[in-house]
């Protein structure tokens, strides 16, 4: 080939090049659009965007109730976060997103925060959970009593194993994992359990805000604790064993009947999801919530968490209406 | 020091011993089993993948979207598009901007101007950053900042275009320099001016080079996940982005990364398949340069 | 073309300059374009710099630069007072799982260069080098799943029986290694084969073995070059972010046991950027301090690098 063809036949080529990266980028700019369509393909016509985030203890309850939404409304797009409770009203009152997730009540200072950006917005319990505290299977701890979880967990604390806590218990090191001042889980336990302002033990403690490295790192170590909520516990009960409380009652496991019937204390408590006043004038956004509501118990069991009781669901109900 | 007195030929003066003899065998024994343990951790590594992620890999695993509460049902079709769109995206940044500034450093530049070597040493620089910090520029100024374009895939983009810009510089500098001189002078002794000369004498011959180098840098990019992280490309995305400055994406990084922090075996399946795509993307892409470079390769 | 006239023998050259002709004015403008063009690669650079600087002196206007660079507690994300910013454990973190890293890839990252570059036969060559670079070229996110599924619990939990967190820094760092291996091994391989083969043949001309050739002559000719693949490798180490967060775990210690959780830099930065927390608040301006100390180590690093490559070009000109 002379220097003209090959200079031609390379020109040739790279165009082919160029067309097979630009056919890619269309097939990905075509697929672009489509949205996740489940079975059921119902004639839901709202369309939007709604954006979700905060606890990540609500958050699974919210990816499957966003999943099973979008299930009949292909068109409407929903995102869901697990930033933490405190993160997530941070987001919240800004406008940044439509409904907060949140495992423990907004405090004043937040709505505060939200009043002044001009966002309302009201409490609608969604589920219940059990905050559960957890070991890894090789240290199988049946029961601990309030007080013998602020040894281990209190911000003065330096118990370097079990045994030091409760004679009984093996003398393994003890490795902690818990959330961060972000999570709304650990703004309950500190102040249901240890009864302390937001403090909880710094030795040997490994934060996250993502549960589910909780439950990587205490099912992994032989010597991890750790709390989460109870659905991050059923999820991976294969790995896990859930330390019964005693509340100055008797020692009791975290259940879904213990949860609703209150008996699990100090631990036992319900989650919220805030939607803001603004966003229910979208009808995607108020119908998503009804749906939400309506279908509770089945989102909450998809999710492995602890469902509302019926009567806790006509309550919620009313709150929403009331926003 | 003279010849005799040195280390080699003291050793040479003490004659081979036995002792000797064996450490010349054991010395380029020990070196093979370097390579041999490199060469295994490379097996081991895929098989491992292999096996976790074949039995995950479906149509369905392809066209199907995340989900956190239904694993068996997932799949990565959103991570997929919002990979190629950001390649796609990238590519059209770094191709022009990344040969205009070869181009510019190579024939037009003149080395004895100070912002001109300016240039040269920043690119190096740029080249050893971590990836981490252009994530935080990609926040500060693309997602945040003056052009407050949202966590959306033009501004992750960006951000990785930014990042193996310095690839496609460097490549292309050494491509449009093994063009030999005397093409250059023919060409300007023909009457063309330096930029006729470039475009249509240097340029086609360091085409391919210049491919290779984008080919590189794009490889380079689709593997990235710190950048992608600190922009904000989502993880579990039911929906691909409509669009390239409104929407919110995901990528096959991400989705991986969130997959294998899932301790349930079901997600690290899902992880394992998804890094098999990726890993198969790459090997399309570094297919694709070998064959340029083979093919193509000028000899001047 | 327009024809120029020739001059006449021993008469100086006409002035061949034609003025500014429409061809010249778009010579310049392409040439303005190419320069704004290469101007990017600045404003890269500058944009590093403002978007750390900012907010890190916005960081340092509620966090005394005392405590954050000479405490030895990191707890942002703890509640209340229980807060702290010392900087150090993150630091003393980042050096350590360099150092693991790079107590795995320089024996077998040399070993490895030296055996191509002095005992490989072409062939051989063919076959290693793609292996190399297809070592380079896997992403950091399928080492870190590596790491966690299965250098961790088969091979330190089950072959080898350590008793590790499952988060450990053994586990990152060797992971670390293996990302770094292949740039120790290629830049090595480079400097190595640098060296003038006229060394090689005087020292086999004196009797030498090939072992003390290769060791006592190559290897120390070579030895700015490879040390500069070396401080290329630290500093590619030292800037990882995917393997530590995904293996290495979440805690910030001063710790040296190999079998427990560390975090560096990078990963700190990743992690809490993940989170989305509120733009202004000192927990999100941790990122930008964080950074900036990383940006500022990677850059020392890559200074010191250049240094000795340039030494190294300079002995064999």
């Amino acid at each position: 080939m002379d220097k003209q063809q090959k200079e031609h036949f390379v020109k040739s080529k790279m165009w082919l090049f160029l067309g097979l990266a630009s056919s890619l980028a269309l097939v990905g700019a075509a697929c672009g659009g489509q949205q996740g369509s489940g079975g059921g393909g119902g004639g839901g016509n709202l369309s939007g965007t709604i954006q979700i985030d905060g606890s990540s203890t609500v958050q699974p309850f919210a990816q499957a109730a966003a999943e099973l939404f979008q299930e009949e409304n292909p068109e409407v797009r929903i995102t869901v976060g697990g930033a933490g409770t405190g993160d997530g009203f941070e987001r919240f009152c800004k406008g940044e997103t439509e409904i907060s997730d949140a495992s423990r009540p907004i405090e004043p200072e937040e709505e505060e925060i939200c009043k002044k950006e001009n966002i309302e917005t009201e409490q609608v319990p969604v589920a219940n959970d059990g905050l559960a505290v957890v070991t890894s299977k090789e240290t199988m701890i049946d029961c601990l009593t309030v007080d013998q979880v602020k040894e281990l967990f209190g911000p003065d604390a330096t118990a370097k194993t079990f045994k030091e806590v409760d004679p009984k218990l093996p003398a393994t090191p003890a490795t902690f994992f818990t959330p961060g001042e972000e999570s709304g889980t650990f703004d309950f336990f500190t102040e249901e359990l240890l009864e302390t302002d937001a403090e909880q033990r710094t030795k040997d403690v490994q934060t996250s805000a993502d549960d589910n490295q909780l439950v990587t790192g205490i099912s992994g170590t032989p010597g991890g604790i750790g709390y989460f909520g109870y659905s991050f516990f059923t999820e991976n009960e294969d790995k896990l064993n859930a330390v019964a409380i005693d509340g100055g009652e008797g020692c009791v496991r975290p259940s879904p009947e213990t949860v609703q019937n209150g008996s699990y204390k100090p631990l036992g408590r319900q989650i919220f999801m805030y939607p803001s006043k603004k966003a229910l004038q979208r009808p995607e956004v108020k119908e998503f919530m009804n749906f939400t509501l309506e279908n509770a118990p089945r989102i909450a069991e998809a999710a492995k968490i602890i469902p509302l009781t019926s009567q806790q669901v006509s309550e919620s109900q009313k709150a929403l209406q009331g926003s | 020091m003279s010849v005799a007195e040195t280390p080699v030929a003291r050793a040479v003066v003490r004659g081979a011993s036995t002792g000797a003899r064996v450490r010349e065998i054991i010395f380029p024994a020990a070196l093979i089993m370097c390579i041999a343990f490199a060469m295994l951790t490379l097996v081991v590594l895929l098989v491992d993948v292999a096996i976790d992620g074949i039995p995950v890999l479906s149509a369905e695993f392809i066209t199907g979207f995340p989900s956190q509460i239904f694993p068996e049902s997932s799949g990565i079709q959103s991570a997929l598009v919002g990979t190629l769109l950001l390649m796609a995206v990238c590519a059209v940044f770094i191709v022009p901007v990344g040969t205009a500034t070869a181009v510019y450093l190579e024939e037009y530049a003149d080395r004895n101007r100070w912002w001109n070597r300016l240039i040269e040493v920043n690119i190096q620089n740029l080249a050893a950053v971590p990836s981490i910090v252009y994530g935080i520029l990609g926040l500060a100024f693309l997602v945040r900042g003056p052009l407050e374009l949202g966590r959306v895939v033009l501004a992750g983009a960006l951000t990785l275009g930014l990042l193996v810009l310095p690839v496609v510089i460097i490549v292309g500098r050494e491509a449009i320099r093994a063009v030999p001189s005397s093409i250059r002078e023919a060409s300007m002794a023909l009457g063309a001016t330096q930029w006729q000369t470039i475009w249509k004498q240097v340029l086609p011959g360091a085409l391919p080079g210049i491919a290779t180098g984008v080919i590189l840098a794009l490889s380079r990019a689709i593997g990235e996940t710190a950048p992608l992280i600190v922009v904000g490309a989502a993880a579990f995305a039911r929906f691909n982005p409509n669009d390239l400055t409104n929407d919110p994406f995901s990528a096959l990084p991400i989705q991986i990364l969130a997959w294998v922090q899932d301790p349930q075996d079901e997600f690290r399946a899902l992880a394992a398949g998804a890094i098999l795509v990726l890993l198969f993307l790459l090997i399309l892409m570094n297919t694709g340069a070998i064959y340029l470079r083979n093919r193509f390769e000028q000899k001047w | 073309m327009e024809a120029s006239s020739t001059a006449a023998a021993g008469s100086p050259p006409p002035n061949l300059s034609r003025g500014r002709t429409p061809r010249s004015v778009g010579e310049s403008i392409i040439k303005g374009l190419l320069f704004v063009a290469a101007l990017i690669s600045i404003a890269t650079t500058i944009g590093i710099v403002v978007s750390l600087a900012a907010e890190t002196i916005e960081f340092f206007s509620q966090v005394s630069i005392f405590e954050y660079l000479l405490g030895t507690k990191w707890t942002p994300l703890a509640g209340g007072d229980q807060k702290s910013f010392g900087v150090l454990p993150l630091i003393s973190g980042t050096l350590y799982l360099t150092g693991l890293g790079l107590v795995v890839a320089i024996p077998l990252g040399l070993g490895s260069a030296i055996y191509l570059a002095e005992y490989a036969s072409p062939r051989a060559r063919r076959v290693i080098k793609p292996v190399l670079e297809l070592l380079a070229g896997i992403p950091t996110i399928v080492l870190g799943y590596f790491a966690l599924t299965f250098i961790t619990p088969v091979v330190l939990q089950g072959i080898l029986g350590i008793e590790v967190n499952i988060f450990n820094a053994l586990s990152a760092g060797l992971a670390l290694g293996v990302l770094i291996l292949p740039v120790v091994a290629t830049l090595a391989d480079d400097a190595l084969r640098s060296v003038p083969s006229s060394l090689r043949e005087g020292a086999f001309g004196l009797g030498a073995s090939k072992r003390q050739v290769v060791l006592r002559v190559v290897f120390p000719a070579a030895l700015s070059g490879i040390v500069a693949g070396l401080v290329l490798a630290a500093s590619r180490a030292i800037g990882e972010t995917v393997i530590v967060l995904v293996a290495g775990g979440a805690s910030a210690t001063l710790g040296i046991d190999p079998r427990e959780s560390f975090q560096n830099m990078a990963a700190f930065i990743a992690q809490t950027a993940r989170g989305d927390i509120a733009a202004q608040s000192v927990e999100f301006l941790t990122i930008f301090a964080v950074g900036t100390t990383l940006f500022v180590m990677t850059l020392i690093l890559n200074a010191i690098s250049i240094r000795f490559v340039r030494r190294f070009q300079q002995v064999y000109e």
